[in-house]
């Protein structure tokens, strides 16, 4: 991020906001009358409308301040919040996310969104009683809360604020809301300072100062209620008409305050109807939870590029090592006093590397609300009803691995939806549900985070990927496959089974995509399938990419790493397998057949192993692979090094990494070895048969 | 008299019998001897890894290149750490010597295009040949010798995709 470059600043903010607003909307559609969701899209937009016109995005701020006016509707209880006004406000949303991504370009389209949506919340604000309207915060509010009776008689307003403590420290400058109170009308302020402490505990950085400001006006509250938009969750505010006027007994007061609301405040309470009391809305904790709309308690975060973290990555990697060296010398020393250091310096350092890995992760919640978005779209296009459902957004997982998972989801569940989800019509025939389900799913299993995208649709048809295959050349008409094989051959390049062309699939583009990324990730892909049942995609991939545990081993001379996620178990190479083994290298594990690789001859080195060689068993995805190594060492933290570019191309390594004693060993690439081993068993097995 | 225009400033060092210019401004370090893993079904040219300060470097030998006996390393032997070109990209290498010798001046004037016959090496990895004191030193195209590499080492590793049966 250029701090030089404020519009840049105000994209990245406004893409977020604009995230929030679809969620928001997303959220509303399932929950139409929730007041805290309403208001908070609310107020994204009020954000993006506001620094879009501080940044000179005009079309922006004026676009999504008609988009805020209709909606305003919505937020006062005018209006319904139903399926047909988050469509339009959906597409409203993408007109502002062109705005800005292109604010020289002339867009056109936004015109008859707003007609659109003007359309839905008049239409609505006519037909309806207004009853319908205020939802559920009224309700409370009435009980606490008056509005007042012949408002527009009264003349005199007294306003008394006080900013939450920390509005300075956010940057609230409370000369500019006093400015824009003014604005309103009218208006005397006085400071209080009452709250002003003693100088010895004064924190410069706090606002202890209350103002209290008379304004004349006819009915202010909405206009303050504008003032106060960011801050009103937090801060004290009361507002009444002055004693004076001759409508002294009514009065409104907003509290909104947590709990400890001001006791001196001129608490005025009248029953009255709250005929059009836009600020009913008290603190909003007390209303009705709201299933995922929960309170989120107020997190303070820092923007911080991400360059940056890859930096402290390195560094604390860098240190990782040494602390390793160290641990080693003084493992050898008899200095009490190094011993305990070095102990400490272990202590310290895999606590940082711990903290710095834990900056990295970020819950996959983060990019599942997009997929939200998507299915709601492809829902509509294609006509089919979808339930999509997810699981685990908790689950963290490194950074760069979740930004480059976005896109191989959105082909899965494009996949999903439009290849496995059949029609309604199709559906009911064969006495399923009318409405398919998907599911987006992310748990922890071991060192690993699998996501998995699971439909209840048709499943894969086998001979249909079979005679697309052959038809394109990717399989001889006579080959052998597995089913596993055959699920695996929709990730070919150029491979595609839609029978036509549609917008979103059918190109033949996209799995083949999904494979590459999720390789590049080091994660593997399972598929199964049930005929008529559904079919499961399932993602694995590694927690992160820049520290695995690993298995030191010896071959020959050198040593290599292992990556301990992958490793199932060690065994013994029985002495004199190859004189059983009739030239084919097996073992038989419990039962199963395992193949295995003499890491000695992959590495073609000379000489025959060593007695007594032991076999690690590592597993990717399914499949299986023994690496016959000369001796295991043990155990290792490990930072992955990047190998150079001259070493790309060797694809039994995925990278290196430093040992304890300065040293550099290889890290085995086992997606690869267990890809060979495989591709061995075909050949033998083949070749039995 | 200072760097200019007329003048490479170069480090000299010795691959068996032959000197051997490399800018200077492109070397990073010189390092005595470390441990050097060996990177197997990689390509004698960069057969090995180091370790420079916490990095993974890798190491070549352009004594392979240059089709000239490999010696075991002797207590003169270094290692120079500089940076390379490698398809446009800046990587960092380590490049053995036999012997460093030291940083001089080669002017412009005397640095002749190598012959296209009656060389023992391959004329397109050699830049320039420069004299000194009498003496020839060779001026190598680094970015040549290392793109070469990078296409053979990509090769090689096809050909190590067959895992042992």
């Amino acid at each position: 991020m250029n701090i030089s470059d404020p519009t840049e600043t105000f994209r990245q903010e406004a893409r977020e906001l604009l995230d929030q607003l679809e969620a928001g909307l997303l959220d509303l559609e399932q929950d139409p009358s929730n007041s805290d969701l309403i208001n908070s899209t609310f107020r994204a937009l009020h954000t993006i409308k506001g620094s879009g016109a501080m940044f000179g995005f005009t079309a922006v701020a004026e676009f999504v301040h008609d988009f805020e006016t209709a909606f305003d509707r919505v937020r006062k209880g005018q209006s319904e919040a139903n399926a047909a006004l988050i469509g339009v406000a959906l597409d409203a949303k993408d007109h502002i996310t062109l705005l800005i991504e292109n604010p020289d370009a002339d867009i056109a389209g936004g015109a008859e969104i707003l007609v659109a949506l003007r359309a839905i919340v008049d239409g609505v604000g006519e037909t309806g009683t207004a009853a319908p309207a205020v939802p559920s915060a009224a309700e409370t509010a009435a009980s606490s809360i008056a509005a007042p009776v012949g408002s527009a008689a009264v003349k005199n307003w007294r306003l008394t604020f006080y900013l939450p403590s920390d509005a300075l420290i956010y940057g609230t400058n409370p000369l500019l809301l006093l400015e824009e109170l003014k604005q309103i009308g009218p208006a005397t302020v006085l400071a209080l300072t009452d709250r002003i402490p003693d100088f010895d505990i004064f924190d410069p950085e706090v606002s202890y100062l209350g103002w209290q400001v008379d304004i004349e006006a006819e009915d202010p509250t909405a206009a303050i209620d504008d003032v106060f938009l960011f801050l009103r969750d937090n801060m004290e505010l009361t507002l009444a008409p002055l004693p004076r006027e001759p409508a002294a007994a009514a009065g409104l007061v907003i509290d909104l305050a947590a709990d400890d609301a001001m006791p001196e405040a001129p608490f005025v309470p009248e029953s009255a109807a709250p005929v059009e009391a836009p600020i009913v809305k008290v603190a909003p904790k007390r209303t009705k939870p709201a299933e995922k709309a929960e309170e989120k308690p107020a997190a303070t975060s820092l923007r911080v590029p991400a360059e940056r973290l890859d930096e402290l990555m390195d560094r604390v990697g860098e240190l990782v090592i040494a602390q390793a060296r160290l641990s080693q010398i003084a493992a050898s020393s008899s200095d009490i006093a190094l011993k305990t250091i070095a102990e400490e310096l272990e202590r310290l350092s895999s606590g940082l590397r711990d903290t710095t890995m834990g900056i990295r992760m970020v819950p996959i919640g983060t990019i599942f609300s997009r997929f939200r978005r998507l299915v709601h779209d492809l829902s509509t296009e294609l006509g089919k009803q979808i339930e999509f459902i997810t699981t685990g957004e908790e689950t963290e997982l490194d950074k760069t691995v979740i930004e480059r998972l976005a896109d191989p989801l959105v082909h899965l569940i494009r996949n999903s939806v439009d290849h496995g989800l059949e029609s309604a019509e199709k559906r009911l025939a064969a006495g399923k549900d009318a409405k398919g389900t998907v599911r987006l799913s992310a748990v922890y299993s071991g060192a690993e985070v699998a996501i998995s995208v699971i439909d209840d649709g048709a499943g894969l048809n086998h001979e249909r990927i079979r005679a697309k295959a052959e038809e394109n050349g990717l399989i001889l008409p006579d080959a052998k496959l597995t089913e596993q094989e055959l699920n695996h051959l929709i990730f070919a390049p150029g491979f595609s089974t839609a029978k036509e062309v549609t917008a979103l699939s059918g190109r033949g583009v996209g799995m083949d995509v999904v494979k590459r990324t999720i390789d590049g990730l080091r994660g593997t892909i399972d598929v199964t399938t049930t005929q008529g049942e559904g079919s499961t995609f399932t993602l694995r991939l590694p927690l992160t990419l820049a520290i695995i545990d690993g298995m030191l081993v010896r071959v020959g001379d050198g040593r290599y790493t292992i990556p301990l996620a992958a490793v199932e178990e060690c065994v013994e190479l029985p002495d004199g397998i190859e004189a059983h083994a009739k030239g084919r290298n097996f073992l038989d594990i419990r039962g199963s057949l395992v193949p295995y690789l003499r890491l000695r001859q992959v590495f073609g080195l000379k000489g025959e192993g060593e007695a007594h060689q032991k076999v690690v068993i590592v597993s990717s995805g399914e499949g299986r692979v023994g690496l016959v190594v000369d001796q295991i060492i043990g155990n290792n933290q490990t930072v992955i090094k990047q190998l150079s570019k001259l070493h790309s191309g060797i694809k039994s390594f995925s990278g290196a990494t430093i040992l304890g004693d300065g040293s550099v060993a290889l890290i085995l690439d086992t997606a690869h070895l267990v890809a060979s081993g495989q591709s061995y068993v075909e050949r033998n097995v083949g070749r039995a048969a | 008299m200072s760097a200019t225009e007329a003048s490479m400033t170069a480090l000299t060092i010795r691959l068996e019998d032959e000197l051997f210019a490399v800018e200077a401004s492109r070397v990073r370090e010189i390092l005595d001897l470390v441990a050097i893993t060996e990177v197997p079904s990689a390509p004698d040219f960069v057969g090995g890894l180091i370790n420079v300060r916490g990095r993974v470097v890798p190491l070549a030998d352009l004594r392979v290149m240059f089709g000239m006996h490999r010696p075991e390393p002797d207590e003169d032997t270094r290692i120079v750490v500089m940076e390379v070109d490698i398809d446009g990209e800046p990587t960092i290498a380590g490049i053995l010597a036999d012997k460093v010798h030291d940083v001089t001046e080669i002017e412009s004037a005397s640095i002749e295009e190598a012959p296209k016959v009656g060389m023992r090496w391959r004329p397109e990895f050699v830049k320039g040949i420069g004299k000194r004191n009498g003496g020839f030193i060779i001026i190598p195209d680094m970015e040549r010798i290392f793109e070469t590499s990078g296409g053979r080492s990509a090769s090689a590793a096809n050909s190590e995709e067959r895992p042992a049966s």
